[in-house]
């Protein structure tokens, strides 16, 4: 499949004289494929902003290649972003005027025909509440109302940062809908998140950054089989046998932790070799269960930023992998 | 081209906008409305009315003059020493009739030949000032509430997104000032003709009120352009604003003073109404009178300074130049966060 998106060694270094240098993005990767809808996930400052940021011309990269539908940016920007709609962190708008006013300007400036002003407000619901100011807006409002300045160029791309920031529990699921009908109709859309539930409802592929490098990515199913650390649940049909088994299987290189009525195992790729070593040793399984892992766990454990009880975990403490080898294979490369 | 249209409409749409252009223009009715009432045509009927105020004027003198005599005449033959009259008591006597003039009581009257020329200053004072705040606001707005962010996401030629936001600006101030500098010269006219004369409008005359009238809109379009490039480097209205004012208050008084206590020649050279108010005139004099010597024939000629509008139009296009030279250097290179 064509990739809408590719990201390569992206750097991004904000400098501030009082603060200093701040590294930001450190040669990040990522690759978006046409049709799919992308998570990009990260904890809190992780650099998800700043990439899109940098991928949409409004900062400058420090390093690091870029395009967007097979154009490099930022040089070719005003070529394509006709055809991508963004919104990028909180949404924010001139709070004097109305909600359809801000969208029609937006319309005209880019030549987009102003009938498909009402359209996207149909679509984000807002239709009823377009007359009133921006001001009055509330938080959810406003991010409909960014969604819609999105939507308005009907865009091949779609990024949205943080979009469920602010929305209820309704709101959030009808962007879940809105995401996967666009995401039929042919648009990629790139979601920036850390409502790690929803990614895994509506994404078909994730990329996870820490301190500006990605440690994961690929399809959301596929990322969670490598980061479920081939966990296996093993019973055997006579518990006193699970000593023997424990024996066997340690022999042939499994990772395993008894248990007093099965075995855990860790590191096993195939679940169905399991079986094999065992059968070969005349020991007979009664269940082997992969362990089933969601995209949450994955992620605390990819950024390292599980809670640890009686710690404060700060922003900035999340795992950094280190440059050796920026572009490993989820599975592969991140640190301890 | 779309864009344009976009920003003149994004322009109309501001309410801070029409209620600075609305205050302006405010200012101005009331001005003229001040002038209507403040003024009188001059007819036989106003000579003769001051004929008769000079009349009473001489009457008052004459009996003011009687009773102070009176007075005299009895303090003398009291024998008290009053040193403030005359030692004859006759020389006190009213003025002749001749030298109280009738045209001293003449209500004022508007000469448009004579006036207009001035009241351009004003004109243009306040289409600078509407066009200093709008400018700022306009793009300061813009920046500090993110609107200038989700512009560019739409059009991601920075450059071209801030010339066309000040063209249109610029576009709407021309919007602004030909009219009201049209029904400026209309009202100004109606009050002449109503309540003064336009007579001895000479082509010249014409020609030189065509000319300051133009540089007044070209100095309205330098002050939007500087309030709209300082709001833009700062980000934010209050910069551009609080900039202005720190100019008007602190660096203009200040210095003023400043230049005052340090014995400066010249000191308003020093200060930027001089230069708009030469700008205007097409120059402006300034004078040094404590490099003024007496001469043998008790005359004082100070020692001048003329400002000319040639130095008027370098300062501006220095400032233009410089202003706007640095917001667009700071569009293309910074980061937009
Ligand atoms: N304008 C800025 N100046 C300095 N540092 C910044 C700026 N914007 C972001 N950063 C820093 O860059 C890092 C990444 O920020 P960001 O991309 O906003 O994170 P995210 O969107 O993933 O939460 C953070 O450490 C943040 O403090
Ligand atoms: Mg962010």
């Amino acid at each position: 499949m064509p990739a809408v998106l590719e990201i390569e060694g992206l750097r991004k270094t904000y400098r501030s004289r009082r603060r200093g240098t701040r590294n930001a993005l450190d040669g990040f990767d990522m690759r978006v494929e046409a049709g799919q809808v992308h998570g990009f996930l990260g904890p809190n400052g992780s650099g998800k902003t700043t990439t899109l940021r940098t991928l949409l011309g409004l900062i400058g990269p420090d390093g690091g290649r870029m395009t967007i539908l097979g154009h490099p940016v930022p040089e070719a920007l005003p070529q394509v972003a006709g055809q991508v709609g963004a919104i990028v962190e909180s949404p924010q708008f001139f709070p004097h005027f109305t909600a359809r006013d801000t969208l029609s300007l937006l319309a005209s400036a880019g030549e987009v025909p102003a009938q498909r002003v009402d359209e996207v407000l149909e679509l984000v619901g807002l239709r009823d509440r377009a007359g009133e100011r921006v001001k009055t807006y509330s938080l959810g409002m406003k991010q409909r109302l960014a969604v819609a300045s999105a939507l308005l160029k009907n865009p091949r791309l779609l990024i949205l940062d943080e979009p469920a920031n602010g929305l209820d529990p309704g709101g959030i699921r009808e962007m879940r809908t809105l995401m996967r009908n666009l995401a039929e109709s042919g648009m990629t859309v790139v979601l920036s998140s850390h409502i790690l539930g929803e990614i895994q409802l509506i994404c078909d592929s994730v990329t996870i950054i820490s301190l500006g490098r990605r440690v994961a990515f690929g399809p959301v199913d596929e990322v969670l089989a490598q980061h479920s650390s081939g966990a296996v649940r093993v019973r055997l049909e006579a518990v006193t046998d699970l000593p023997a088994a424990a024996a066997a299987l340690t022999r042939a290189g499994v990772r395993v932790t008894p248990n007093h009525d099965h075995l855990m195992l860790a590191g096993v790729d195939k679940p169905a070799t399991v079986t094999r070593l065992l059968a070969e040793q005349g020991l007979y399984v009664s269940e082997l269960a992969p362990v089933a892992v969601d995209l949450e766990s994955v992620f605390l454990e990819l950024t390292a930023t599980a809670p640890v009880p009686g710690q404060h975990r700060q922003v900035d403490q999340s795992v950094r992998i280190d440059g050796a080898e920026p572009s490993a294979p989820a599975g592969g490369g991140w640190g301890a | 081209m779309s864009l344009f249209r976009t920003e003149l409409r994004r322009l109309a749409k501001r309410r801070f906008a029409r209620w600075m252009t609305a205050a302006g223009l405010l200012v101005l009715v009331l001005v003229a409305a001040g002038l209507f009432i403040s003024n009188q045509k001059i007819g036989p009927e106003q000579w003769a009315e001051a004929e008769r105020a000079a009349d009473r004027q001489h009457q008052e003198q004459v009996q003011w003059a009687e009773q102070e005599r009176v007075n005299c005449e009895r303090a003398k033959a009291a024998g008290d020493a009053v040193d403030y009259y005359p030692s004859d008591c006759a020389e006190i006597s009213a003025p002749p009739r001749e030298v109280i003039e009738a045209q001293w009581f003449l209500p004022s009257t508007f000469n448009f030949r004579e006036s207009f020329g001035d009241l351009l200053i004003p004109l243009a004072g306040i289409l600078a000032m509407v066009g200093f705040v709008v400018g700022a606001s306009f793009v300061g707005a813009e920046w500090n509430t993110g609107g200038m962010m989700n512009l560019l996401l739409w059009r991601p030629k920075r450059l071209t997104v801030l010339l066309t936001k000040l063209g249109a600006l610029l576009t709407g101030l021309l919007a602004l000032a030909l009219p009201a500098s049209v029904a400026w010269f209309g009202s100004l006219w109606l009050v002449a003709t109503w309540r003064g004369t336009t007579e001895k409008m000479t082509s010249g005359v014409w020609q030189s009120f065509l000319l300051t009238g133009l540089r007044g809109i070209v100095l309205a379009m330098v002050a939007t352009t500087v309030g709209f490039a300082l709001a833009s480097l700062g980000r934010h209205t209050a910069m551009a604003l609080g900039g202005a004012i720190a100019v008007m208050v602190v660096g203009q008084v200040g210095l003023g003073i400043l230049l005052g206590v340090a014995g400066v020649r010249f000191a308003e050279a020093w200060l930027l109404p001089t230069y708009a108010y030469a700008w205007m005139t097409k120059t402006v004099t300034l004078q040094d009178w404590r490099s003024c010597h007496a001469t043998y024939s008790g005359e004082c000629k100070p020692a001048t300074l003329d400002i000319t509008w040639q130095q008027s139009s370098l300062l501006f296009t220095v400032a233009v130049v410089v202003f706007l030279g640095a917001a667009m250097w700071a569009m293309r290179r910074r980061d937009i966060t």
